[in-house]
C-alpha cells in the first residue's frame, strides 16, 4: 500500500518536473529571443489570458466553439445512431448503407469547407455543417459495428429467458454495443473538435476560439494565440478525464470488455 | 547432457503492504541427473516459487541452488522453461521458428538449426504443423511446441510448471505419455510441477509433497513401479492413495474404509 | 443473402446517392454555377486530369504527406519506445503528451505561420507534428502490452539485449504500432488538406479547392474532392490492410 503510494507520488513529481523544465525552457528561449510578440514570455501569456478572462471575451468564444460541437455532435448523433443501429440488424441497410459510408468516410471534413461557404454563405450554418460531417462518420460506422459485434448466444440467452423486443433492445443489444458506441462518440467528438477549430479558421463565423487564433496571426500576436492553445488543451483533458474516463469506468471498464475504436 | 540439482535450504520472503510472507521455507532436496522429479501441492504451497528460483527469475532469501554442480549464475541458458500458459509462444513466429528461437539465440547458423529443430518437432509428432502460426494450432499442439522449443538448444534441465493444467482431460493423457517417452528418448534431468496427484504417480521416479502456508517440504516420496506405468494398476493406485494421504487431502484408508 | 444480391444492393445504394445528387443539383434552387449536375463534375475531373493540373496537385500533396509522416513516424517510435521501456521517461512525458494529444493540430497553424512563414517547411513540420501524438502514445502501449512471459521465455532461451528488442519488443508491440501509424497517417492526410488551404502554398489538393472557390468552380472543388477521398480509401486498403495482413493478421493478434 506505502510502497504503490510511493511509486505513484515519485510518477507525479516526475512529471511536474519535466513540466517545469518545458516552461522553463521556453522562458529562457523567450528571454534571449529579439521578438517578445512572436515568442512572449510566460509572464505575458499569463497577463494575456488573465486580461481575456476577465474581459469576458475568452468566456464568450469558448461557449460559441463548445456550443457548435455540442449542437453538431447532437445532429450528427441523431442521425447515426439509427441508422448505425439498423445497418447492424439488417442485412438490407448494411449493403446499402455502407458503401455511401466508406466513401464519404475517408473524405476530411475540412475540404467541404470551400464548397460549404458557398452554398450556406460564410458564418455558423457552413462551420456547423463540417463539425455535423467530422461527427457524423465515425460514429455510424462504430453504432454499426458495434451492433454487429453482439454474440449470438447474448440474444440467444435472452430470448430463451422470455426477453421480448423492446428489452432484447434495451438490456442486452444496447449494453453489449457500449464498447464501440463510446469509442466512436469519443473519435466523433474529437474529429468534431477538429472541425471546429478549422471551421471557424476558414468559414470566419463571429466568435470561436479557432477565430481568436486565426484573427491573433494579423496582429502577430502569439501570446493570444498560445492562451488559447492552453485552453484548447485544457477542455481537451477535461472532457477527456471527467466525461468519457469517468463514462468508461461505469460501464465497459467494470464489465472487462473495454475495446479499441475503428477509424 | 543432464545436469542434477542441490537445493540447499532455500527460502524466499517477499513483502507486500501488509507485511512479509513466507512463500518457501527452508526446502532442501537434490535431483539426480536425468531423474524426473515432481512437485504436488495446493496452490499457494510455493511450488511455482520453487521453479521460478529453479530458472532464476527469483533470487532466493537465504540458501543456494546449484545446477550441474555450478552456483546459479546470471546465465539461464543451461535450463528449458515450459510454463503453463499457452500465450507463452511468440505468435509472429512459426512453429518451427519458435523451436528455433534458443539456438539462434547462440548463433547457430541458419541450416543447421533448422534441422534440429525439425529433430524435436518430430519427437513431439508435430511435422505436419511446423510452419504453421502458434494461433491456429490446439492448446496441447500450442504446449509440444513450447516442450520442443525448450529442449532444442539442448539445456541440462528441463523445467515444467503445470504445463497441461489448462487442457482437457484426453489432451492430458496423451501428452502425459508424450513427456514419458521424451524424458526416455532425451534423458534430461526434469523438475515438473503439478497439483495432480495421478500426474505426479505416472510421471515421477521421485515425488516431493509440499505444504501451504508457509510453503514447506512435506515429505520426499520415491515412485518404485516400472514404467511403463499403467494407471490402473492396483500398485499405481495404492500409491497414489498413500500420496493423496501424505497431502492430507484424503483421511487414512482406515477410516475411509470405516466410512 | 446471395453475393448477386448484395452487389445489386451495393449498386442501388451508389445509384440512389447519385440520383438524389442530380436531383439537387438540377431543382434544389441554386444555380449550377453552385450545385453542379454529375456530368460537370465528371468533365472538370477529366479536364483537370488532361491538362495535368490535378497530377501535379497530388504529387505535391503526397510529397508533403510523405514527409510529414515519415518525421512523425520517426518522433513518435523513438519516443513511445522510450516512454515503453522506461518508468521514468514514461513519468515525465505522458503528462505532456497527454495535454497536448487532444489539442487539434489545425489549431498550431496560425503559431506556425508567425514563426515560420508561409510555405512548404511549416506546412510538413506541422503535418509531422500534430500527427506524431498519436503514434507516440499507441508506440507506448504496445510496448506495455508485451506479455511478460514472452520477455521470460526469451531470457530463458538466452536472448540479449539486443535480440530482446529485436526479436520480442519490435514484434510484440506491432498490433498497437500499425493502429498508430495508421491513425497517424489518417491524421496526417486530414490536418495537410486543410493546412494547405490555410498556409498559402502554391500547389495541393486543398489548394486546389480553395482556388476553385474563388472563381465559383463548384465542379473543380467536388472532383477534387472525390478524389481526395479516394486517395484516402487507397492510403488505408492498399498500404495498411496489406501489411497488416502481412504481418499481425497471419500471426492472430489483430484484434488487440
Amino acid at each position: 500500500m506505502s510502497r504503490t503510494r510511493r511509486i505513484r507520488s515519485a510518477g507525479l513529481i516526475r512529471g511536474v518536473l519535466a513540466v517545469l523544465i518545458c516552461l522553463a525552457l521556453w522562458e529562457m528561449f523567450a528571454r534571449t529571443s529579439r521578438s517578445t510578440s512572436l515568442t512572449p514570455p510566460l509572464e505575458l501569456i499569463g497577463q494575456t489570458l488573465a486580461g481575456m478572462l476577465v474581459d469576458g471575451t475568452l468566456l464568450i468564444n469558448t461557449l460559441h466553439t463548445l456550443g457548435r460541437v455540442l449542437l453538431g455532435f447532437c445532429i450528427a448523433a441523431l442521425i447515426a445512431v439509427p441508422l448505425g443501429i439498423l445497418m447492424g440488424r439488417s442485412r438490407f441497410a448494411e449493403r446499402f448503407f455502407l458503401p455511401v459510408v466508406s466513401v464519404l468516410l475517408p473524405i476530411p471534413s475540412l475540404a467541404w469547407v470551400p464548397l460549404f461557404t458557398l452554398w450556406f454563405g460564410i458564418g455558423n450554418t457552413a462551420t456547423i455543417c463540417v463539425v455535423v460531417y467530422a461527427a457524423f462518420f465515425p460514429l455510424i460506422y462504430n453504432v454499426w459495428a458495434g451492433v454487429r459485434s453482439v454474440l449470438p448466444i447474448w440474444t440467444r440467452a435472452a430470448t430463451v429467458m422470455g426477453a421480448g423486443r423492446w428489452a432484447l433492445w434495451r438490456k442486452v443489444v444496447w449494453p453489449a454495443s457500449l464498447p464501440y458506441v463510446i469509442a466512436g462518440t469519443r473519435l466523433s467528438v474529437g474529429r468534431a473538435w477538429i472541425g471546429v477549430i478549422g471551421g471557424e479558421m476558414l468559414a470566419s463565423p463571429t466568435f470561436g476560439l479557432g477565430q481568436i487564433i486565426f484573427n491573433a496571426k494579423e496582429f502577430l500576436n502569439a501570446s493570444v494565440m498560445l492562451s488559447v492553445l492552453v485552453v484548447i488543451g485544457l477542455i481537451g483533458v477535461i472532457t477527456e478525464r471527467f466525461i468519457f474516463n469517468a463514462l468508461e469506468e461505469a460501464t465497459i471498464r467494470k464489465w472487462g470488455m473495454a475495446a479499441s475504436a475503428r477509424r | 547432457m543432464a545436469d542434477g540439482i542441490e537445493v540447499r535450504g532455500v527460502t524466499f520472503e517477499y513483502s507486500t503492504g501488509l507485511g512479509s510472507v513466507l512463500a518457501v521455507k527452508d526446502a532442501s532436496f537434490t535431483v539426480a541427473p536425468s531423474e524426473f522429479l515432481c512437485i504436488v501441492g495446493p496452490s499457494g504451497c510455493g511450488k511455482t516459487t520453487i521453479l521460478n528460483m529453479l530458472a532464476g527469475f527469483l533470487a532466493p532469501t537465504r540458501g543456494e541452488i546449484l545446477i550441474g554442480g555450478k552456483p546459479l549464475g546470471k546465465a539461464k541458458t543451461d535450463r528449458g522453461v515450459v510454463f503453463q500458459d499457452f500465450a507463452q509462444l511468440f505468435p509472429w513466429r512459426t512453429a518451427l521458428a519458435n523451436v528455433e528461437f534458443g539456438l539462434e539465440m547462440r548463433g547457430v547458423g541458419k541450416a543447421e538449426r533448422r534441422a534440429t529443430a525439425m529433430e524435436y518437432i518430430r519427437l513431439v509428432g508435430l511435422e505436419k504443423f511446423s510452419s504453421t502460426y502458434p494461433h491456429q494450432l490446439s492448446g496441447g499442439m500450442q504446449q509440444r511446441v513450447a516442450i520442443a522449443r525448450a529442449l532444442a538448444y539442448n539445456p541440462g534441465v528441463l523445467l515444467m510448471d503445470e504445463p497441461f493444467a489448462a487442457l482437457d482431460a484426453m489432451t492430458r493423457d496423451d501428452m502425459q505419455g508424450l513427456v514419458a517417452s521424451v524424458w526416455a528418448a532425451t534423458k534430461k534431468t526434469i523438475v515438473y510441477i503439478t497439483h495432480n496427484v495421478a500426474e505426479a504417480v505416472y510421471l515421477g521416479d521421485k515425488v516431493i509433497v509440499m505444504a501451504a502456508h508457509p510453503g514447506t517440504i512435506r515429505q520426499e516420496i520415491r515412485i518404485p513401479l516400472a514404467r511403463p506405468r499403467d494407471p490402473l494398476s492396483d500398485e499405481f493406485i495404492a500409491t497414489q492413495r498413500h500420496l493423496l494421504t501424505v497431502l492430507g487431502a484424503r483421511k487414512p484408508p482406515a477410516r475411509a474404509a470405516a466410512e | 443473402m446471395s453475393r448477386i444480391t448484395s452487389i445489386c444492393i451495393t449498386l442501388l445504394a451508389i445509384l440512389c446517392l447519385a440520383a438524389a445528387w442530380e436531383a439537387f443539383a438540377r431543382f434544389g434552387g441554386y444555380t449550377p454555377k453552385l450545385t453542379p449536375t454529375l456530368s460537370m463534375i465528371g468533365a472538370a475531373l477529366v479536364r483537370i486530369a488532361a491538362n495535368g493540373v490535378l497530377w501535379t496537385a497530388i504529387l505535391a500533396t503526397l510529397n508533403r504527406l510523405l514527409l510529414g509522416f515519415a518525421m512523425a513516424a520517426a518522433i513518435g517510435l523513438l519516443i513511445g519506445g522510450l516512454m515503453g521501456r522506461k518508468q521514468w521517461i514514461e513519468d515525465m512525458l505522458l503528462p505532456i503528451v497527454s495535454f497536448v494529444y487532444p489539442i487539434p493540430g489545425l489549431a498550431y497553424a496560425p503559431l506556425f505561420i508567425l514563426w515560420f512563414g508561409l510555405g512548404d517547411v511549416p506546412t510538413i513540420l506541422l503535418v509531422g507534428i500534430s500527427s506524431c501524438v498519436v503514434i507516440i502514445l499507441n508506440t507506448w502501449k504496445g510496448v506495455k502490452s508485451i506479455k511478460p512471459i514472452w520477455l521470460r521465455s526469451a531470457e530463458v532461451m538466452g536472448a540479449g539485449d539486443r535480440e530482446m528488442l529485436h526479436h520480442i519488443v519490435l514484434p510484440g508491440a506491432l498490433p498497437y504500432v500499425m493502429v498508430g501509424l495508421r491513425l497517424g497517417l489518417a491524421n496526417a492526410w486530414r490536418i495537410l488538406i486543410a493546412v494547405e488551404m490555410l498556409m498559402s502554398v502554391q500547389s495541393g489538393l486543398g489548394w486546389l479547392i480553395f482556388g476553385a472557390q474563388t472563381f465559383l468552380n463548384t465542379d473543380v472543388m467536388l472532383a477534387t474532392i472525390a478524389v481526395i477521398g479516394l486517395i484516402g480509401v487507397l492510403l488505408e486498403t492498399q498500404v495498411f490492410e496489406r501489411i497488416e495482413r502481412a504481418t499481425i493478421v497471419r500471426w492472430g493478434m489483430a484484434a488487440a
